[in-house]
């Protein structure tokens, strides 16, 4: 962890970070709005359920459970499931905010998603990011989410979707993001079986569980061909 | 207006959400971990990323099955690449954009 201060520019910095992320939430979160409004959740019961939940898929997946009738304890063990995937990507962040106190951990971890983690980890592998920037990019992201989810709620018919290829932010994102990872021969490799398992098991099964499997196998095969 | 039960769903299905990813940043940030552990965490990144990304551009519908040749897929290559040449986050993010809305416009 850095030693310097950087909490001056913790919010330009984490505004200049996290602006890929809130382009790509905000089309993603009009289209989470107008689907929870046709469910019948009012505009503030969707802010809410933004705040407390942040968590895209798993909002898309309980919004239409509850409109097709589904019993709560059935959402939130859904819920439980599409959002377990977190577990890696906090580990992951966990060997950067060593030391960081426990209050501040448990903030940061709410911030904790796949966008988030994706600028994150990038910025402290590169070594100069503060944690104070990493929950910025957190919370603006955050505020993003929030209020594009009202917003769809609230207007979100009104603008067409797939707009001058604003749903492909994201995607771009990842892409881009992904590149940066592949720092190395190992790195090339363990991606290329990741991606391979990914897609081999996520047309045998339904959900998102591929992501943690084939993620959790990559990395033990990568770490066994670095270590033989 | 807002209903309480639904509200309570929300808290449930946040404190849910919220475990994953609290519990291993709680317990693994305050102490020091064995190595075999951390060459384990240092390729979790693009194992994650890889296989959140890949089957989003490669796959289709729902069910999902195998699609070579979509829209997604076939802006991903010159996204890539272009990511490649640049490392330019926000460059890759428009020039995807740009492909994407061009792709829908010609298919």
């Amino acid at each position: 962890m850095n030693q310097y201060s950087q909490k001056p520019t913790c919010l330009t910095e984490g505004i200049k970070a996290a602006w890929p992320i809130c382009f790509g939430y905000l089309p993603i979160g009009m289209a989470f709005g107008v689907l929870a409004q046709k469910a019948g959740l009012y505009p503030l019961e969707i802010g809410l359920m933004s705040l407390l939940v942040f968590a895209g898929s798993a909002q898309f997946i309980a919004v239409s459970m509850l409109s097709s009738g589904a019993a709560f304890p059935t959402i939130i063990l859904t819920t439980f499931i599409v959002n377990i995937r977190h577990l890696l990507m906090s580990s992951s962040l966990s060997v950067f905010l060593r030391g960081l106190g426990r209050g501040w951990v448990s903030i940061f971890a709410y911030g904790i998603t796949d966008e988030s983690f994706a600028v994150n980890i990038n910025r402290f592998r590169e070594g100069k990011w503060h944690w104070s920037q990493a929950l910025a990019v957190n919370h603006i992201s955050n505020i993003f989410w929030i209020a594009g989810t009202v917003f769809g709620g609230l207007c979100g018919q009104l603008i067409p979707p797939g707009s001058f290829g604003i749903d492909y932010a994201l995607i771009a994102m990842f892409l881009c993001l992904l590149v940066f990872q592949l720092r190395g021969r190992i790195y090339v490799i363990t991606a290329a079986i990741s991606a391979l398992m990914a897609v081999g098991l996520s047309l045998w099964m339904p959900g998102n569980a591929y992501i943690i499997i084939a993620a959790v196998l990559a990395t033990t095969i990568g770490v066994l061909i670095r270590r033989r | 207006m807002v209903r309480s039960d639904l509200i309570c769903l929300f808290i449930a299905m946040g404190a849910v959400t919220f475990i994953p990813r609290w519990l291993p940043l709680f317990y693994l940030s305050q102490r020091s971990l064995p190595e075999w552990f951390t060459d384990w965490l240092d390729l979790i990144p693009v194992a994650v990323l890889s296989a959140l990304v890949v089957p989003e551009i490669m796959t289709v519908g729902v069910p999902r099955h195998l699609s070579l040749i979509n829209p997604r897929l076939l802006v991903a290559l010159p996204t890539f690449i272009f990511a490649l040449k640049t490392k330019s986050l926000g460059g890759t993010v428009f020039a995807g954009m740009l492909l994407y809305w061009l792709a829908g416009i010609i298919f």
